[in-house]
């Protein structure tokens, strides 16, 4: 049901921009207006989403710590697992952005009731297909900077020359194009068919992936199938990068639908969980160092508590504990003395008045 | 502890690289440059109509070549019945005298780096 | 014979335990309340530990009845202290943010792995807070609703959340693999803040969160009776010995305060432990002191709130400075060090009174704890063995096959993982470690921590003990397996009875037992009884002449 609204609200996009461009001709509003918008929308949304998290304090240091601490010199430390300084955290924080360290340890758990066993064993996929998604996403996005500059950064000419390496059909296919649409659709695949998963899947997981499968269907479609003036296209780019765009009449309907599934991911984007692009460098379980013990953390809020000091303590077990031996800030009689001394009503209330 | 320091350095960095074609076109490139072609001087229509050429050129070259060398056939009977020999030498480059003034204008406008000139001669229209 | 009681571990049929499918039900999670099983949930706070402490709505309830008697503004409650704790904590927000529900943590809590219950996967047992949050405090939430994973505040998603939340030992595996680090043991602590700001608890952790308070430890042990404790302890060690041993108690001036959890005064097998400590200190000549006042090393306020953390562990540093010692070590015990290596310093200190612990022994200075001043003892110990200032005898300890569990808080949140190993191959020959997935950081949960090890959660308790349980039980058929080292007081009362249940034959040990029963001491007689008084040995009745 969630698949199937995601995958509806996704056609209902598609339609909207055949409506728009290919019948009533709005390429205004589909090649300027919303490619603004939506960047600014991002932009901004990233920035105010971010800020948000940073508004509120990180009080305590809890990194989950995945291998052995910085103790005695002789023992060897974990440093990218459980790091002790800065610097080592920002390794801890490389393997975990640009690797997915976390989920690489990822195990499955196959459960022998009859054996009256648990065994686990390694799990890659979800891995494997996170770094192909992410990775090629990173590269089809960027080898779009060709539209977006003028003249063609070197890298990303290198970056596309690697990509169709292969030189397979004319225009070459990008190995890209193809890792993406698969990656995707492992995803979203496992989404489906893992019962657990499917059970946990919102409207929120499904939409995404299947934004994405969309960009990346109608990306090839117009590199491969139903081509359109990629010139002209270039020129919007430019002069919406120079602040004097001209929605091309030369660009096919194909072309802005491709174009504002992407408008509709960047204002998307800052709403959804896809910010755990940002968050990640946020999190506090693994962007700490695990030195609490010898660096001290402050907390800002850290207020005033009520607690039962050892006078109160004393007060209550004295006689106890003068009669056990037991050493005693005031013996009994001292405080007896005290306290016909003080005498004036002000009974020390403390939390001592408990009876068992 | 806010680490409102660090946050803020990775937002401006995240910004100037997200505005990378922003400031990077702006600043060090030509935005305006649309690349004009030198048509050829005295054909007016190529062997199939402008917009067809325009998407499927390169395609088209392709099955050139692959009928021409594997299949020994040379003649391209264009869709309102013209007939051409396939042969990019012999046809395409009698118009388009120059590689610089015309292929490379779009071609390195577009970033793309086709493999015609790897064998054949470049002209140039001289 | 009486039929057991679902609170007996003997109520419960393996074999009808192991059914369990992973598969979830038809119905969405939403749509599925919760059931009350008895033998699944704890009985709640009493009235008057509340009362005690201060805290909210104090009350007499059952989880089984239909009125919880919430405050009428019970959903207001939730919603200013869900915004205030949004507010003080980036954690929190972020968490409540960014997860993809790529489903990694799934399979990898042990409630999940022996229950089945799809709500006890990690993603879910967040997802009960996060759909309440996106209903409350994002815009698509509220005007999408159930589309986007967003629900409403009801008394059903409170039931919910009390089940759900003492379902979770707090353990953090699932966070090793989250590849953003989602923390469930930090959702879980303000879940469980957001109850008890309702009054809704579970008597087990707050009838020693209020004993701790008042008589300085959770067990409400007074100090007389620790006294007695201890030297009923010193008479087992001159038995066993023939050792007398001193029994310093709130000694100012002291060098080293030590405080250790108070489960290891009571309860059999922390009591050896105990043991194993004070002889140990007897033997290297340790110039330390005891607390009646800071007789807990444990802290059931991290199983409360932050707020609870703080009360209960201001007396350690309290106790250090009164007593004018110069640095603290502290005892085998987890979620104690969760707290001493994640809060205490930040919430009591500086601890600028004390000086930057040095072993006197061995005149190692621990640089680790420069700031907080406190030492683990499998530091202190590995420390003496390294140095030779140990005469052990690992001989003794030849009648156990021993493997050790890593206990979740000192593995992952703190990473001692190789100072007890290194003692426990110096005190015993046969040392055989689990598979690599179920020890160090990817410990199991011995299914009883954070609150729950309580008797009346027997089924939860067996259950969640399962993956842990097979991992024993698996070196037992493997390698004879008969002693499971561990060194918290919580695993030393739990794992017992999942030992006893799927992995028959096997005891559980502290380490510091271990170490004390091959510590060769000085002018001891020949030992024939170990600190159990077990004539492991040789015959105590006979002749010492032979």
């Amino acid at each position: 049901m969630k698949f199937i609204g995601s995958l509806v609200a996704v056609l209902l996009l598609v339609l909207l921009a055949y409506l728009g461009v290919g019948v009533a001709g709005l390429r205004e509003l589909f090649g300027v207006v919303l490619p603004y918008v939506s960047v600014v929308v991002l932009l901004l949304g990233i920035v105010w989403r971010v800020l948000c998290w940073a508004k509120s304090p990180v009080p305590f240091k809890i990194p989950t710590t995945c291998g052995q601490e910085k103790s005695l010199p002789w023992i060897k430390q974990n440093k990218l697992d459980n790091p002790s300084n800065g610097l080592q955290v920002v390794g801890r924080m490389i393997l975990e952005i640009l690797f997915f360290r976390s989920l690489f340890r990822n195990t499955r758990m196959d459960f022998r009731g009859g054996e009256e066993k648990v065994v686990y064993g390694p799990s890659k996929w979800l891995w494997i297909g996170a770094i192909a998604f992410h990775y090629s996403f990173l590269v089809v996005f960027f080898r779009h900077l060709r539209f977006f500059s003028e003249p063609v950064p070197w890298l990303v000419k290198l970056t596309q020359d690697v990509d169709g390496f292969f030189q397979l059909g004319v225009p070459a296919f990008y190995i890209t194009t193809f890792v993406f649409i698969g990656a995707v659709g492992y995803l979203l695949l496992r989404r489906l068919f893992i019962p657990q998963l499917r059970y946990i899947s919102l409207v929120n997981d499904y939409f995404p992936l299947l934004l994405l499968l969309g960009i990346g269907t109608t990306g090839f479609f117009l590199r491969h199938l139903f081509k359109t003036d990629v010139v002209a296209i270039k020129e919007l780019a430019l002069g919406l990068v120079s602040f004097g765009p001209k929605a091309p009449v030369e660009a096919s309907w194909l072309f802005y639908c491709h174009l504002f599934l992407v408008c509709v991911l960047f204002m998307y984007l800052p709403f959804s969980k896809i910010m755990h692009l940002a968050g990640v460098f946020l999190s506090p379980s693994r962007n700490m160092p695990n030195n609490n013990r010898a660096v001290r953390h402050v907390n800002p809020w850290n207020y005033p508590v009520k607690v039962h000091t050892y006078e109160e303590y004393e007060d209550e077990f004295r006689e106890k504990m003068y009669a056990a031996g037991l050493p005693v800030e005031k013996t009994p009689e001292q405080a007896a003395a005290e306290k016909s001394a003080g005498d004036n009503g002000d009974d020390a209330s403390s939390g001592t008045d408990n009876k068992e | 502890m806010y680490d409102t320091g660090k946050i803020l350095a990775g937002l401006v960095a995240f910004i100037v690289v997200a505005t990378f074609p922003l400031w990077f076109t702006n600043l060090f490139g030509s935005p305006s440059a649309r690349p004009v072609l030198e048509l050829p001087k005295g054909e007016k229509k190529c062997v199939e109509d402008t917009e067809y050429m325009r998407h499927w050129h390169m395609n088209m070259l392709d099955q050139w070549r692959n009928e021409v060398v594997r299949e020994g056939k040379r003649m391209y009977v264009s869709s309102d019945g013209r007939k051409f020999e396939m042969s990019l030498n012999k046809n395409c480059l009698k118009c388009h005298e120059s590689r610089a003034k015309f292929c490379d204008r779009c071609h390195n406008y577009m970033a793309v780096d086709p493999y015609c000139w790897d064998c054949h001669v470049t002209p140039t229209g001289e | 014979m009486a039929e057991p009681s679902f609170d007996s571990m003997d109520y419960y049929k393996k074999d009808e335990l192991l059914e369990v499918d992973h598969k979830p039900p038809r119905t969405s999670w939403m749509k599925t309340p919760v059931e009350f099983r008895p033998g699944t949930w704890i009985y709640p706070t009493k009235a008057k530990h509340l009362e005690y402490l201060g805290m909210p709505n104090p009350r007499d309830w059952s989880p089984t009845d239909e009125d919880w008697k919430l405050p009428d503004n019970w959903q207001e409650i939730i919603f200013n202290g869900m915004r205030e704790r949004l507010d003080k904590y980036r954690s929190f927000k972020v968490f409540m943010d960014i997860c993809v529900r790529c489903g990694a943590c799934a399979d990898k809590c042990h409630f999940f792995i022996g229950g089945g219950d799809p709500k006890n996967m990690p993603v879910l047992r967040a997802e009960l807070i996060r759909s309440v949050y996106r209903k409350d405090f994002t815009t698509a939430g509220k005007l999408l609703g159930r589309m986007v994973g967003a629900r409403k505040l009801t008394y059903d998603v409170i039931k919910e959340w009390f089940y759900y939340f003492y379902q979770c030992t707090e353990c953090r595996r699932c966070s090793v693999f989250c590849p953003y680090g989602i923390d469930t043991a930090e959702i879980t602590m303000m879940g469980r803040e957001l109850l008890h700001e309702l009054g809704l608890g579970v008597n087990w952790a707050m009838e020693p969160v209020a004993n701790c308070f008042r008589t300085g430890n959770h067990l409400g042990i007074r100090p007389h009776g620790l006294k007695d404790t201890l030297e009923f302890f010193a008479e087992d060690i001159e038995e066993a010995t023939g050792i007398s041993i001193d029994i310093p108690m709130n000694k100012k001036g002291a060098e080293v305060l030590f405080i250790t959890p108070s489960g290891d005064f009571l309860a059999d097998p922390g009591t050896y432990t105990c043991m194993g400590y004070m002889a140990l200190f007897h033997e290297i000549g340790l110039d330390y002191t005891w607390s009646t006042y800071a007789s807990e090393g444990g802290n059931f306020g991290l199983f409360t709130s932050h707020e609870m953390i703080k009360r209960l562990n201001a007396k350690m540093y309290a106790e250090a400075k009164r007593l004018g010692v110069k640095w603290i070590l502290g005892g085998e015990c987890g979620h104690m060090w969760r707290v001493v290596n994640q809060y205490m310093d930040t919430m009591n200190g500086p601890a600028d009174f004390l000086e930057v612990p040095k072993s006197p022994i061995t005149g190692t200075v621990f640089e680790n704890a420069k700031s907080t001043k406190m030492v683990h003892i499998m530091e202190f110990i590995a420390d003496l063995i390294k140095h030779g200032k140990l005469k052990l005898d690992a001989s003794r300890n030849d009648h156990l096959k021993v493997t050790f569990h890593d206990s979740c808080n000192p593995a992952r949140s703190m990473g001692i993982l190789e100072e007890p190993r290194y003692v426990l191959k110096h005190v015993c020959n046969n040392f055989y470690e689990m598979p690599e997935n179920t020890i160090r950081e990817q410990t199991f949960c011995c299914g009883g921590g954070a609150g729950l090890g309580t008797d009346e959660n027997m089924e939860m308790r067996l259950r969640g003990g399962l993956p842990r349980g097979s991992a024993v039980k698996h070196v037992q058929d493997k390698y004879g397996v008969n002693t499971l080292a561990t060194m918290c007081a919580i695993d030393r009362a739990t794992l017992q009875t999942v030992c006893d249940y799927w992995a028959p034959g096997v005891g559980v040990s502290g380490i510091t037992e271990m170490v004390a029963n091959a510590m060769i001491m000085k002018g001891e007689k020949k030992r024939k009884l170990n600190f159990r008084l077990e004539p492991v040995w040789g015959d105590p009745d006979e002749d010492e002449e032979g």
